[in-house]
């Protein structure tokens, strides 16, 4: 297994600014899911350093052209934790912020799980598990043909890499060398019916990965100097794509949510979003 | 019989295509040498991607390839890619709009050899169903041909059921392929056979036999199950009074359900189906003696056309 290098060269102001960013996209997340009385707030929380990392430092992307044919693809493989994605994109400025009050309604561009052809920045339609390897594979081997540099970027969650479709996709990466892919697993060991470890236990997961010819580290999701150099260390593996097993909690920083498969998919009402705001603590904006 | 196979045709298609449009990269499951996208292949390695037999993953891999721009065209058994892998073409190719291109071989009875695992005698009902899906099924290799560069072309989910084997000559080479719009293959005004893929020669040859009897069957080639040429059908509706659909399917939910459909919606008309009865075939010694066996044969379109101007309402 390769460790990421633990030279300090990410700036502690970087440090900081993304840990705020985190800090938003939490509250955001969990504001707009009390407000529609649905979403997936845990396996939001836990990505947030990682949503950080990518849409506030880590993905070439320009809000103003969202097509660009060059930018950096992202794809939420666990599409279910759209609150986060969406609180990224309007804070990046691909839409009004203003929008995510009106998620889920009829006439919003903001579905229950996210959609390429209503949402500006959402690369890919997601929501049912599974997909996402594959068709960052695609992605990748489209950039190699047309000469372009972009790299694709798939998050995906721990309970999903339970279906075979994954495993799929993880062999044609290896076999097409797609080193232009890294796919970040959100590693909180919890889903919808209880813990990852007794529905279907993983493990020995870096074992597999390794054995599927894929380069992994192996980090701490919410150390944001790990997830960056991660992602840095990623895009210097050559000849093989590179997963990046982060390890995190459900529902972080939500005392309440943390480890509870209970808050998988649940909203929280206005005391536990009271408290929820608490414990987070306010945005300093 | 026609010379070429359907696979052959399309194949042969697909390679010379190859050379007009760079944007074209093309994918199978471990099948190429069987759906002929082996062609291809050879000719183009650097845009041919063999995924292995993982027909979903294939369908996801060509979802990423036309997000990132290019036009891929999936093959593969239409038993795997219409079953096996229906939920990520619902998904990622239906709904999130990918310009994926399905070409489905061995659809229908064709792969007579292996039986009823490969047959694929479903697929139209369950593609069909899905929004943003265009299905188009060739009537012979010719025709087979021609429809690649109209799939290319045309921006959104294709669904182009193949045949791995040759079929009877539709006769159709004179008639311009444009998708959603029906041939008129042989006039007629006593009834109607819509027929689509294997069945429309067939049915040529039944409207023959029918003649011989002093009924005048007109036959329309339904290449497009969707979107449907619902004014063609209507037009025969009215003209003719009773109808045949005529199909190497199952009866329940492809041509002859959409047929239903348009009739019920629009122009109530009287229908008899030609397609397998809701029943698993069996394998057999070659393809025509499969589907004679199971409903498909010259004889079942001359019955069935028979049952409808029987049925049909006195005075028309």
């Amino acid at each position: 297994m390769m460790t990421p290098p633990s030279s300090a060269y990410h700036s502690e102001a970087l440090l900081s600014e993304l840990a705020e960013r985190a800090r938003e996209l939490r509250l955001a997340s969990l504001e707009m899911i009390h407000r529609r009385g649905a979403g997936h707030p845990g396996g939001s929380l836990s990505a947030a350093e990682i949503m950080a990392a990518l849409f506030f430092h880590k993905l070439n992307i320009d809000p103003a052209r969202p097509d660009w044919p060059e930018r950096d693809r992202f794809i939420l493989s666990k599409g279910h934790a759209s609150a986060i994605l969406y609180a990224a994109l309007a804070r990046r400025g691909f839409f009004p912020r203003a929008d995510l009050e009106h998620w889920g309604e009829l006439a919003c561009h903001l579905q229950g799980h996210p959609d390429r052809l209503k949402t500006p920045g959402v690369d890919m339609t997601s929501g049912l598990l599974g997909h996402g390897i594959a068709i960052g594979v695609g992605l990748a081997l489209a950039a190699r043909r047309q000469g372009l540099g972009y790299r694709t970027y798939v998050l995906m969650g721990d309970g999903e890499i339970q279906g075979g479709i994954v495993w799929e996709g993880a062999l044609a990466a290896a076999k097409f060398r797609a080193a232009n892919l890294t796919a970040i697993l959100d590693y909180n060991d919890v889903q919808l019916d209880g813990s990852v470890h007794d529905i279907m236990p993983l493990e020995p997961l870096i074992d597999k990965w390794r054995a599927f010819n894929w380069a992994v580290l192996e980090i701490n999701g919410h150390n944001l100097r790990q997830v960056l150099e991660a992602l840095d260390t990623a895009c210097e593996i050559h000849g093989r794509p590179t997963i990046i097993v982060a390890h995190t909690t459900k529902g972080k920083g939500v005392s309440f949510m943390e480890g509870r498969s209970a808050w998988h998919g649940i909203a929280p009402n206005a005391a536990q979003l009271a408290q929820a705001v608490t414990e987070i603590g306010r945005c300093a904006e | 019989m026609s010379a070429l196979a359907i696979r052959e045709g399309y194949g042969r298609a697909l390679s010379d295509y190859g050379e007009i449009n760079p944007r074209v990269v093309v994918l199978d499951a471990d099948t190429a040498a069987s759906t002929l996208s082996s062609y291809f292949a050879e000719r183009f390695p650097d845009r041919f991607y063999n995924i292995g037999i993982a027909e979903p993953c294939m369908v996801d891999v060509a979802a990423g390839l036309a997000l990132g721009g290019l036009t891929p065209f999936v093959n593969g058994f239409a038993a795997l890619l219409s079953l096996r892998a229906l939920e990520q073409i619902r998904t990622c190719v239906c709904y999130a709009r990918t310009n994926v291109k399905l070409a489905a071989s061995y659809a229908g009875l064709s792969d007579f050899k292996d039986g009823p695992t490969h047959h694929a005698i479903t697929d139209i009902a369950l593609l069909r169903a899905l929004p943003e899906m265009t299905v188009i099924v060739p009537a012979d290799a010719a025709e087979a041909a021609r429809w690649v560069p109209i799939v290319a072309e045309y921006e959104g989910p294709v669904y182009l059921r193949l045949s791995r084997d040759a079929a009877l000559p539709a006769g159709n080479e004179h008639l311009p392929l444009e998708i959603g719009r029906g041939l008129t293959l042989r006039e007629g005004s006593d009834v109607t056979i819509a027929a689509t893929g294997a069945m429309v020669g067939r049915s040529l040859l039944a409207a023959d036999e029918l003649a011989r009897a002093g009924i005048l069957a007109r036959v329309l080639e339904i290449h497009t199950i969707k979107p449907l040429d619902r004014e063609l059908i209507c037009r025969a509706a009215a003209e003719t009074g009773a109808l045949v659909a005529a199909e190497e399917h199952s009866i329940i939910g492809g041509l002859g359900g959409a047929v239903a459909e348009a009739l019920a919606a629009g122009c109530p008309a009287v229908l008899e189906q030609v397609g397998i009865p809701d029943c698993f075939a069996r394998t057999g010694p070659d393809p025509e003696t499969v589907m004679d066996a199971f409903g498909l044969a010259v004889s079942d379109i001359v019955a069935a056309s028979r049952r409808a101007l029987a049925r049909k309402p006195r005075g028309r």
